[in-house]
């Protein structure tokens, strides 16, 4: 129980930031029209890419010896870059076509 | 120096994030907010490899590092470059479980790095490590596992790899290995390390079991509100990251995507009028059909290309409801094709998009725009419905359950409620349809078997092909 205690205490910073992102996360994209729900979600997608950060540490911390963790670290930098990359690629793709779109008219 | 420009880094990463999430729900500006969240995202982790210190010791092992960065980054620039647009909603899908897997694995290795530590030692786990620090591993692994498992299960369902699959029980039989799942996450907790490593890759193996049967039962309709599901479960995940590394950018990252992943499912759900609740647990899934549903109303009659041909050259307005089928048969371009040369004869052309059309919401928009279609000729529902009054033909191509009036007339039908194109209004009604078989939802469609509608059956894009070569043959 102490350690629950002492872990909100500890890490009241990160809680604050829990918090408030989920209300702002909500707020963000309340009120998106439905064209919007594929590219956004692309969009999401390649943010919480974000992981990769996690994957880069693990990597950079390990043993020169350690090869489980050299192994495993380098699949997951694979893993999440393909998530970055892939994912802010896609987006574009998509949105560029909607951009298009708007320009042609305007001629 | 290098702490402090860290900070300064992440605080623009994560600001890029709300920045991006804001400007991306925006058409006018969705694409520039796409970059600036890239943008943000490449700070990020440049800062994390050259400025991030453990303990006053700088990060090492440069070269595995970029070697992994240069592999991905490759390797997802050509999928996402190469990926046919109708094929964009399993990519989206593969890229959220590799997310969802790089978060399983960092907790894997910082398990072991736990375990490396404490080898040998008598004591149970939970008296050796802080509590928090190794809920946060856990949680990490479970929801990185399910994220990964069912995100391959809906890649390989929406490409048609993997077929539907459910048994009696399948949800009480998902809850006992969730169950089973957080209860070994528990024990490790309570063991000797080298008893917890069992323990914990069982967990792992149970949470990989869960994701896999978590999404097989649920139809391949329901598919991108699952994938937006997911989509929030790998950033609470990667949330968890942020806990272990005390890393701001992280954990605004992944609860911004869970949260507006979590909202954004939501809403995907209200377009088709049901609850995130019947969506998983499936009324879809294990039919319970009322007498209505199974009825099948007695005869349709069929038309002819020729005849399809002569209708719609000479009708004064035509409005295209495109589906799923057209979708699937790439057909949007012959589409397109198809309405330039009624244009040409005079014909006014438009299309009644529905939200939920295509795989996924706003992926019919996408698939048309990429046609090169005119943006201000699609019509959304509320619009389309006013129009119908005046429409000629409506020419339903690969839709079903979006123009079934049993969504209206109906209360025991399985979509009673859902919103859908009045396509009834307008004077005449061809569907194409491959065969007379009952769409996603599995229900019979008395639209068909109304007087005014006529059958058209055939691959979207072949008969579209035909039916502009009759129209030009006319002149």
């Amino acid at each position: 129980m102490e350690e629950i205690s002492n872990f909100f205490t500890g890490n009241i910073q990160l809680i604050y930031i829990v918090i408030l992102s989920i209300f702002l996360g909500i707020e963000v994209i309340g009120r998106v029209p439905s064209v919007l729900h594929t590219p956004l979600m692309s969009g999401a997608n390649a943010i919480h890419g974000v992981v990769i950060i996690g994957a880069i540490i693990i990597m950079g911390k390990a043993q020169g010896d350690n090869y489980t963790a050299l192994t495993l670290g380098l699949i997951a930098v694979i893993l999440g870059t393909l998530n970055v990359v892939g994912g802010f690629v896609v987006t574009d793709r998509m949105l560029e076509m909607f951009k298009n779109k708007k320009r042609n008219n305007k001629i | 120096m290098n702490a402090g420009l860290l900070t300064i880094c992440y605080l623009v990463g994560s600001v890029s994030f709300i920045l991006g999430l804001k400007m991306l729900s925006n058409p006018l500006t969705a694409r520039k907010g796409n970059l600036i969240a890239a943008g943000g995202m490449t700070a990020a982790i440049l800062a994390t490899i050259f400025l991030y210190e453990d303990n006053g010791v700088a990060l090492g092992n440069y070269g595995w590092i970029f070697s992994g960065l240069l592999i991905g980054g490759i390797i997802g620039a050509l999928a996402a470059r190469k990926v046919k647009m109708t094929a964009m909603p399993e990519m989206v899908s593969l890229f959220n479980g590799t997310g969802g897997a790089c978060a399983a694995l960092i907790s894997i290795v910082e398990f072991n790095n736990i375990h490396r530590i404490l080898i040998g030692s008598p004591e149970p786990l939970g008296s050796s490590v802080l509590t928090g620090h190794f809920i946060t591993i856990l949680a990490g692994a479970i929801i990185g596992s399910i994220s990964f498992a069912g995100s391959i299960i809906a890649w390989g369902k929406l490409s048609g790899r993997v077929k539907d699959f459910s048994f009696n029980g399948q949800h009480i039989f998902n809850l006992v290995v969730l169950t089973a799942a957080i209860v070994c996450a528990i024990l490790t907790y309570h063991f000797d390390p080298e008893e917890a490593r069992i323990f914990f890759f069982i967990t792992v193996f149970l949470a990989l079991l869960y994701g896999v049967f978590f999404v097989l039962p649920i139809g391949g309709a329901d598919m991108p509100v699952v994938i937006s599901l997911l989509n929030s479960f790998t950033g609470v995940a990667a949330a968890c990251g942020g806990f272990l590394y005390n890393s701001q950018v992280m954990l605004t990252g992944g609860i911004l995507v869970g949260a507006a992943g979590m909202l954004l499912t939501i809403l995907m759900c209200k377009a088709m009028n049901r609850s995130l609740k019947n969506v998983l647990i499936g009324s879809f899934g294990n039919k319970s059909q009322s007498a209505a549903d199974i009825a099948t109303g007695g005869s349709y009659k069929e038309i002819s290309l020729s005849d399809t041909a002569m209708l719609l050259s000479y009708a004064n307005k035509v409005m295209i409801v495109p589906g799923y089928g057209l979708a699937v048969a790439q057909a949007q371009h012959t589409c397109h094709e198809l309405e330039k040369l009624l244009t040409e004869k005079g014909v006014v052309v438009k299309y009644a998009i529905h939200p939920v059309a295509g795989r996924m919401p706003g992926h019919m928009n996408v698939l048309l725009a990429e046609a090169d279609v005119n943006y201000e000729n699609l019509l959304e529902m509320e619009q389309a419905n006013e129009e119908f009054k005046t429409t000629d033909v409506v020419l339903v191509l690969g839709a079903n359950d979006v123009v079934n009036p049993a969504a209206k007339n109906d209360p025991s039908s399985t979509i009673y409620g859902m919103p859908i194109l009045e396509v009834e209004q307008a004077k005449n009604v061809i569907v194409n349809k491959r065969s007379m078989k009952p769409g996603y939802a599995g229900i019979e469609n008395q639209l068909f078997y109304q007087p005014k509608t006529s059958m058209l059956f055939g691959d979207a894009k072949k008969v579209l092909q035909d039916l502009l070569s009759e129209i030009k043959s006319i002149d």
